[in-house]
């Protein structure tokens, strides 16, 4: 009888992975990402690019502030006045000109910005900045401060966080590279969830409706029919997930590399080769997210995927099996899909609320323990780090509840998969449960 | 046996024998209880009381593997191919790969769907497809055959081939039960009937003693007739060239005494006991017993 599942398994396995839209989808997905990503640089890179610069006028009154051209704004001092930049603008020769009045330095009012479009808001906080730095500049002057003490007080800052641990193992931590790790993980176990799952329950639907199921069930358990299902299908996910990561991180390594040869901060990715994990001061951008992205413990976070991803879709393919047996086509589906729905949205919604926010709170406890909603929860809070004691109970929930779903499911299963045309609502389902024949 | 959905009895005080090696043909208008029996015979419901013996033992799933059964509804992967499909279900069936394969080819072969074989079921037509199931359910090469319906969706050519297949296996010993609506074939195939109607057993008993039961003693007759100022006096006569027919009545006379009497009025062309067809009992046992 073993080997009737396993020809279960096979048959579920090959007859999807066989399938041209299989092959369709895990070439094409893996490549999405890779193409935002390569989007995404280009804009970024096009943006700082001259052309794009804004030419500004500036129209002072006051001959005072000379603002420092920088990647996004070009200033010009023509010593012109409103009607003259106002031309100017119309022209089409600046993007805008800027009119600082006569200011007083307690008080400066008045000070507008001019321009045929709307102004982003980001331009304009930009130029407030850079004004109120000089105003600033102005006022430390005024109160007698030398401006070569004013230029030296001047400093950046950056604060590198590393997380304790043996000596010398100390890794660099960013909540930012944690927090997209996290988010990642959690998206890409609830999206495996309802893709797969609804996957099983198509098939049984097929089984059911079309009567396969009359002629398998006099040499197969239909519990070895459920569960040959719900492994074969399980094992195409595994096997586009693997071939997705193949695939990933190779184009990804392309692409970035590809981009980062001419990226302005080429010196800065050279200087990633060097293998010290604490960053002096002054190592900032790309050398700082790699070494970041080295800090994750990838063999860890990997492992745990594949135990949460595998035991959240046998947790919930049950119920899409139960599901697929007790109805008579997709569209009478619906009715159940709440039940499973319910907890995976809360799961969902939990890790971005509460998980993400703060992984190690009350409530993220919570839903990285309870089997339900674990899967997703715990991928948010494992590349922030999660005490052994406490993965150790959460798997151990999380095997003792798919056995649980795994075990309700079968009693639906297997009554639902051989009633036809009988309106099956929750108080069908609830006898068939207590039916112990 | 009895069985019931809900308020709906299925089958009531059932009761019913099959001999080995013989084709049963199971009779009944739509929603008699047919598929209802078939059903508990392969296991996929149970019955609410009464039990089933397979040779003098009680049924157990054991034995149904030993059941081919063809569902009425036909079920298969639509877009798996033929050869696959057929493997697989060998496979389940419990035939290892290579008896398997071999069977597959010798039956795709005999079917003429030898070059179909790597065809997705979608692609198939609906009369291949139904070949192609009739190959799942017989390929373990079951002691018992259960058919529900296995001529419909077939042309006649088809048809014919099915059922010389069908005889083929009763003849290498394969019990067979054949349920259907389809007259003319359970009267060529079948050796025992059974009617039910409206969930009971109304008619049970061997093709020739069914037919025997409802003869009328009626003869139908073609004879010239030498003198036509001299015709037979008996039944409605029709006038053919240089024939007439009729139809007449044996009134507790033997058939050869009435011949010998007919005799005298000219040449016997043809002398033919009229036997009603399994269609007309049919239909007359189930007015009977929804009158009843």
């Amino acid at each position: 009888m073993k080997g009737k599942i396993f020809l279960v398994i096979k048959r579920e396995y090959l007859a999807r992975v066989k399938k041209r839209s299989f092959l369709l989808a895990t070439i094409i997905t893996p490549l999405i990402f890779p193409t935002i990503l390569g989007l995404f640089l280009w804009i970024a890179m096009s943006d700082v690019s001259p052309e794009s610069r804004k030419f500004i006028e500036v129209v002072d009154e006051n001959n005072a502030y000379f603002l420092e051209n920088n990647e996004s704004f070009t200033f010009s001092y023509g010593g012109l006045n409103r009607e003259e930049a106002r031309e100017l603008v119309n022209d089409g020769d600046r993007f805008g000109f800027l009119y600082i009045p006569e200011l007083n330095l307690d008080q400066p009012t008045g000070i507008t910005f001019y321009s045929e479009e709307i102004a982003p808001i980001s331009m304009i906080t930009s130029l407030e900045a850079a004004l109120k730095n000089k105003i600033e500049e102005f006022r430390l002057f005024a109160s007698g401060i030398d401006p070569d003490v004013l230029s030296s007080l001047k400093t950046n800052i950056k604060i590198s966080a590393v997380i304790l641990g043996e000596p010398g193992g100390e890794r660099v931590s960013n909540s930012v590279v944690n927090y997209a790790v996290g988010f990642l993980a959690g998206i890409l176990i609830y999206t495996f969830i309802f893709v797969y799952g609804n996957q099983i329950m198509q098939g049984v639907i097929e089984e059911k409706s079309s009567r396969i199921i009359e002629i398998l069930v006099s040499s197969l358990k239909p519990f070895q029919l459920m569960m040959g299902k719900i492994i074969g299908i399980g094992a195409v996910g595994l096997t586009q997930f693997l071939i997705w990561i193949l695939l990933i991180s190779a184009i990804s390594s392309l692409v970035v590399g590809y981009f980062g040869m001419k990226m302005p901060q080429q010196e800065l990715m050279e200087m990633s080769g060097q293998q010290d994990l604490l960053p002096g001061a002054g190592q900032e951008g790309m050398v700082e997210i790699l070494q970041m992205v080295q800090g994750i413990d990838f063999i860890q976070l990997t492992l745990t995927f594949l135990i949460y991803f595998v035991g959240g879709y046998l947790l919930y393919g049950a119920f899409f099996a139960a599901i697929g047996a007790a109805v008579d086509s997709p569209s009478d589906a619906q009715q159940f899909m709440f039940p499973v729905t319910i907890p995976l949205l809360i799961a969902y919604m939990g890790l971005f609320i509460f998980v993400l926010d703060d992984p190690n709170s009350n409530v993220s406890f919570w839903l990285s323990i309870i089997p339900f909603t674990s899967p997703v929860a715990m991928m948010g809070r494992v590349s922030f780090g999660v005490p052994w004691e406490q993965l150790a109970i959460s798997i151990g929930l999380l095997v003792a509840g798919f056995l649980f779903t795994t075990w309700l499911a079968g009693k639906i299963y297997r009554i639902g998969i051989l009633v036809h045309g009988s309106k099956v609502g929750y108080k069908v389902l609830w006898k068939w449960l207590k039916d112990n024949s | 046996m009895n069985k019931s959905y809900g308020t709906h009895v299925a089958l009531k005080d059932f009761d019913l024998s099959v001999d080995q090696g013989l084709i049963f043909g199971l009779l009944g208008p739509n929603g008699a209880g047919k598929t209802t029996f078939i059903r508990i015979v392969n296991q996929i419901i149970d019955q609410d009381s009464g039990e089933i013996l397979i040779k003098g033992q009680p049924l157990k799933m054991r034995h149904v593997r030993n059941i081919g059964y063809l569902p009425e509804e036909r079920g298969l992967y639509k877009t798996m191919k033929v050869k696959e499909q057929l493997l697989y279900f060998a496979r389940i069936k419990g035939l290892s790969k290579q008896d398997a394969i071999e069977r597959i080819s010798n039956w795709l072969e005999k079917l003429n769907l030898i070059q179909w074989k790597d065809n997705k079921i979608q692609d198939l037509s609906k009369g291949m497809a139904q070949k192609v199931q009739f190959i799942a359910t017989v390929i373990h090469q079951p002691d018992l055959l259960i058919l529900d319906e296995p001529f419909s969706g077939f042309d006649p050519v088809n048809a014919e081939i099915i059922k010389n297949e069908i005889l083929e296996l009763k003849r290498k010993g394969t019990t067979i039960i054949l349920s259907t609506h389809r007259m003319e074939s359970v009267e060529l195939l079948c050796d025992h009937i059974a009617m039910i109607n409206k969930s009971r057993k109304i008619l049970d008993g061997p093709v020739k003693t069914i037919k025997n039961q409802a003869k009328t003693n009626q003869f139908r007759v073609k004879m010239t007739v030498e003198d036509q100022t001299n015709v037979p006096p008996w039944g409605d006569v029709v006038a053919g060239e240089g024939h007439v027919e009729f139809t007449i009545s044996l009134n507790g006379q033997q058939p050869n005494a009435l011949l010998a009497n007919l005799m005298q009025y000219g040449e016997i062309l043809g002398f033919e006991e009229i036997v009603p067809s399994i269609e007309e009992i049919f239909i007359q046992k189930i007015n009977e017993s929804d009158e009843g």
